[in-house]
């Protein structure tokens, strides 16, 4: 059975947030028992959404859920923000498609870095990714 | 606002990269550097990121942008440091870092930067900045 054993929530409003939001990643990480590599890619992944949520979201929240399943022992991370959402998901999730800055691997990229990844976007309300790494 | 240190060593120019960049550090660490490639004819960057604990893709495309200007500005750019698991975690990631010269570690970049003036030499007692 799955258990959460803490959780929590911090603001993304600002570059700043970013920085703040990758830090607490790494040391739920490690408090995880995740090996380095494991560690860098949550982080990475994390970095990668929070920029989502901040730049096409125009801002958002990220909440956070240490979970156990037995002897196994997670991390999941919840990207919400209000923004204009994504008209096509499908597209948005083809290797190469980025609408902004970056270097078009933002999703598919992210998604290869972590175990489980949902995403949820609706026109005029907003996207929500929801990610998952087990140690 | 803080910035990342620019060393100047001989026709060198070394960052070292030891703090955790939000994404305008990144940007002016970009703008910076093409500054002093053209203030001081460095033919050569050395950015070091051992301290780095991950690299994303605005860190990578930084990366890449930074070595992509230095070029036009004939200069040289070597990546030295990247910790195991970054490495890992960005070609999982999509980014392979490509036009990016790499080693392992300072000691090794400056040698690849050092040979690669040695190979121009010859070209650089026509043109004197």
């Amino acid at each position: 059975m799955m258990i959460t054993s803490s959780s929590g929530e911090l603001p993304l409003g600002n570059e700043h947030d970013i920085v703040l939001g990758r830090q607490a990643v790494r040391r739920m990480t490690q408090q995880q028992g995740f090996s380095l590599v494991d560690q860098t890619k949550m982080v990475t992944a994390a970095s990668e959404l929070a920029r989502n949520a901040l730049i096409y979201g125009g801002g958002g929240t990220l909440k956070w859920a240490m979970l156990s399943d037995g002897t196994k022992r997670g991390l999941r991370l919840t990207f919400e923000d209000k923004g204009p959402g994504i008209p096509n998901l499908e597209l948005a999730m083809t290797d190469g498609w980025s609408s902004g800055s970056g270097l078009g691997l933002g999703l598919t990229g992210t998604k290869r870095l972590v175990n489980q990844f949902e995403i949820d976007s609706t026109v005029g309300v907003g996207t929500r990714v929801v990610i998952t790494r087990w140690k | 606002m803080d910035r990342i240190p620019i060393l100047r060593m001989g026709e060198f120019l070394l960052v070292t990269i030891q703090v955790d960049m939000h994404d305008q550090l990144a940007l002016q660490l970009q703008d910076d550097l093409t500054r002093a490639i053209d203030k001081n004819g460095a033919k050569g960057v050395l950015i070091d990121i051992s301290a780095l604990g991950m690299v994303d893709s605005f860190i990578g495309r930084m990366i890449a942008d930074i070595s992509g200007m230095a070029r036009i500005l004939d200069a040289k750019t070597v990546l030295v440091g990247m910790q195991p698991a970054v490495a890992i975690t960005l070609v999982e990631l999509g980014l392979s870092l490509p036009g990016v010269a790499t080693a392992l570690n300072v000691e090794r970049g400056m040698g690849l930067l050092r040979q690669a003036l040695a190979e121009s030499g010859d070209d650089d007692n026509f043109i004197k900045r």
